[in-house]
């Protein structure tokens, strides 16, 4: 790699104001972003959200109805995409089945006139970054669907793009497989430094890669941020709802400001008037208390009807009904300590909530 | 069911094994038996038939084995050239069909499925009325104090009326319309299976659109074309009504002398012997096609 231009000049991706309608639809709604020189950032949605649609008018694919895209200081809304200069992996893969393994990473190295030994040494060394070396010469038929993947990410960086965009690669592979791929994404992605827009509706996969996440739905930009942000301060119910685990519940507020919930104090709204508020609490966060223990400076405590408790391998969830029709989803380790695995279906129990694990959000509904 | 189980546990080595086999077997057999009606027609019509022309092209005048049916073929100037005009109106027919079919085809694989179906129908319709009346029409188009000669005089584009039929041109436009949907059904569906994103990636890796076009969708439109040139040709080979009268006596091709042999000479034995040596000359053609561009594959398409 010491010669190949990736790793030293990647680019920031800076759009504006783009919109993409079909009918009535908006597929995109004015959505500003920007990606940072080098980072790793995937657009997070579920499906129809617009986030490949947003993918694609980066590649330059799908053409919007307006707005801006700068790569760099270029602005690049009205080039097509063979000038683009971006690498992408596609969901397909969409690897040539005419070519051999060499010929499809060689391809852009041979429309853009570099021949012969330069080309070879340039397919090998892209083989050997995702330890493929010795399978040039393989049709793409003849390779497991690990391999496939690995080839498409080959083709995409060979010839040096400073951009790099990714269509759900991992999402046709077995979950063991798609979990090392992640890994070894991140390690390349670290490698070649280069400036990478990743698109999935897996949560876990973008909490994972990510150095930030862009929440999309219906057309807009709901949150960008860190993964640890978006978990742990989803902006609205959507976020909360979509990634990760939880049980919301709706609160009160009091005349002071206070936020309620079954009178006991769980937040504050300050100044802020009329809004609902909604209570998210993670399965994972929440925990078995000691009977009879009660609310105090450090945790919440609530007490309910053990439900059900569903052994799910390396953890158990656990089902509380804190009233007739509420119910609180626990969800702890299988360790020899784990709690509750005593407790019977029908059984009284109290779940406590560190007040720091405590999460409120704003004008949500209820889920 | 309970006499195969207890007769299965008995007899085979495991719980049922014998049982479960004569199952599949009973499956096999009735699937196999539903090809049996269309069997039967191929060997009464096609197999019988055909041996009995392979039989009596081998018989001389005398009722005694003889090659005399085939030594004719060399003999006579004529029946080389009725090969080689045979061979000749099928392959300008084919390219005639690929140069009109494939740009369409790639039209309609570029248009949404709705669209492409009302576009297809319109490919389709001459394919469902009848041979002749096309070749009729083809005749009043074409001929001497025709519409089209009419019109392109009126206009001004030329002064005599020209030669549209009766000759090689009349026959080619006739069989390039007849054979159009052949190349072009074969020919869609194997660009409606090339995935978008090929395009995509291709241009994507810096391919303008002349370059992804013949870099990769061409080859991966080459198995359909193939195909589709293949039947073209073949049914060429063998075709009787358009030359017949769109050629005008000029344009003799191999059917067409068939039919001139048994109607004037009643000579069973050399049509016969034209019949077989089409037959092989079509076989050897499939079989190079099949070893060049393993057209199998195209046709069944298998990956």
């Amino acid at each position: 790699m010491t010669d190949a231009p990736q790793g030293t000049t990647a680019l920031p991706i800076q759009i504006r104001d783009l919109t993409k309608r079909y009918g009535s639809v908006h597929a995109l709604n004015s959505v500003d972003l920007d990606v940072h020189s080098g980072e790793f950032l995937t657009l997070l949605g579920p499906s129809g959200s617009g986030k490949t649609t947003l993918l694609m008018a980066i590649a330059g694919f799908s053409r919007p109805d307006s707005g801006s895209i700068r790569f760099g200081e270029d602005e690049v809304i009205l080039t097509p995409p063979h000038k683009r200069e971006v690498g992408m992996v596609f969901q397909s893969y969409a690897l040539f089945p005419h070519m051999n393994v060499a010929d499809n990473i060689g391809f852009p190295l041979k429309l853009r006139g570099i021949s012969g030994a330069e080309r070879a040494a340039r397919v090998e060394e892209a083989l050997e970054t995702v330890q493929l070396s010795g399978f040039g010469a393989r049709n793409i038929d003849q390779l497991s669907g690990g391999q496939r993947q690995r080839v498409a990410l080959a083709r995409a960086f060979v010839f040096g793009p400073r951009i790099l965009l990714m269509d759900e690669p991992l999402s046709a592979l077995d979950k063991k497989l798609r979990e090392r791929m992640q890994i070894e994404l991140k390690h390349l992605h670290r490698k070649l430094g280069v400036t990478t827009v990743y698109v999935t509706h897996d949560q876990r996969e973008a909490l994972t890669m990510s150095d930030r996440v862009a929440v999309i739905n219906d057309g807009e930009l709901i949150q960008l941020d860190t993964p640890e942000v978006i978990y742990n301060s989803p902006a609205n119910a959507f976020v909360a709802d979509f990634i990760g685990e939880s049980t919301m519940l709706p609160l009160t507020r009091d005349d002071a400001g206070a936020l309620l919930f079954r009178g006991q104090v769980v937040g504050d709204a300050g100044t802020d008037q009329g809004r609902d508020w909604t209570l998210v609490m993670r399965p994972e966060r929440l925990f078995f208390a000691d009977a009879g223990a009660e609310t105090d400076d450090q945790t919440i405590v609530l007490t309910g009807v053990l439900r059900e408790a569903v052994f799910q391998g390396e953890s158990e969830m656990a089902l509380v009904a804190i009233d007739d029709d509420t119910e609180v989803a626990v969800r702890f380790g299988t360790s020899g300590r784990a709690s509750a695995s005593g407790s019977n279906a029908g059984d009284q129990v109290s779940i406590g909530l560190d007040r720091n694990d405590v999460i409120i959000i704003p004008d949500g509904q209820a889920v | 069911m309970a006499r195969a189980d207890a007769g299965g546990s008995r007899s085979g080595k495991h719980l049922h094994e014998a049982a479960l086999k004569r199952q599949h077997a009973r499956e096999q057999w009735s699937v196999l038996s539903l090809v049996v009606p269309a069997m039967i027609v191929i060997v009464l019509i096609i197999l019988i038939p055909l041996s009995w022309l392979f039989y009596l092209s081998f018989l001389g005048d005398d009722g005694g084995f003889s090659l005399e049916n085939y030594h004719k073929m060399t003999q006579y100037k004529s029946y080389y050239r009725i090969f080689v005009t045979t061979f000749q109106v099928s392959i300008l027919t084919t390219l005639a069909c690929i140069a009109l079919g494939y740009p369409l085809a790639f039209f309609l694989a570029q248009l949404p499925p709705r669209w492409a179906g009302v576009f297809m129908l319109a490919v389709l319709l001459p394919f469902w009325t009848s041979l002749l009346v096309r070749t009729y029409a083809w005749l009043v188009l074409l001929q001497k104090r025709g519409i089209l000669n009419e019109f392109a005089m009126q206009v001004g584009l030329w002064e005599t009326p020209i030669k549209l039929v009766h000759n090689l041109t009349g026959t080619l436009i006739g069989m390039a319309h007849i054979m159009l949907p052949f190349l072009i059904l074969p020919l869609y569906n194997a660009m409606r299976k090339i995935d978008k994103d090929m395009m995509h990636a291709a241009a994507n890796l810096g391919a303008n659109p002349i370059n992804a076009f013949w870099r990769v969708y061409f080859p991966l439109s080459l198995p359909g074309m193939v195909a589709g040139s293949l039947i073209v040709f073949v049914l060429c080979l063998g075709f009787y009504v358009t030359p017949a009268v769109l050629g005008g006596g000029r344009v003799i091709m191999v059917s067409n002398h068939i039919t001139a042999i048994l109607e004037n000479q009643f000579d069973w034995g050399a049509a016969s012997a034209l019949g077989v040596v089409l037959l092989v000359a079509t076989t050897f053609t499939l079989y190079v096609a099949a070893r060049l561009f393993k057209f199998d594959a195209a046709l069944f398409g298998r990956d």
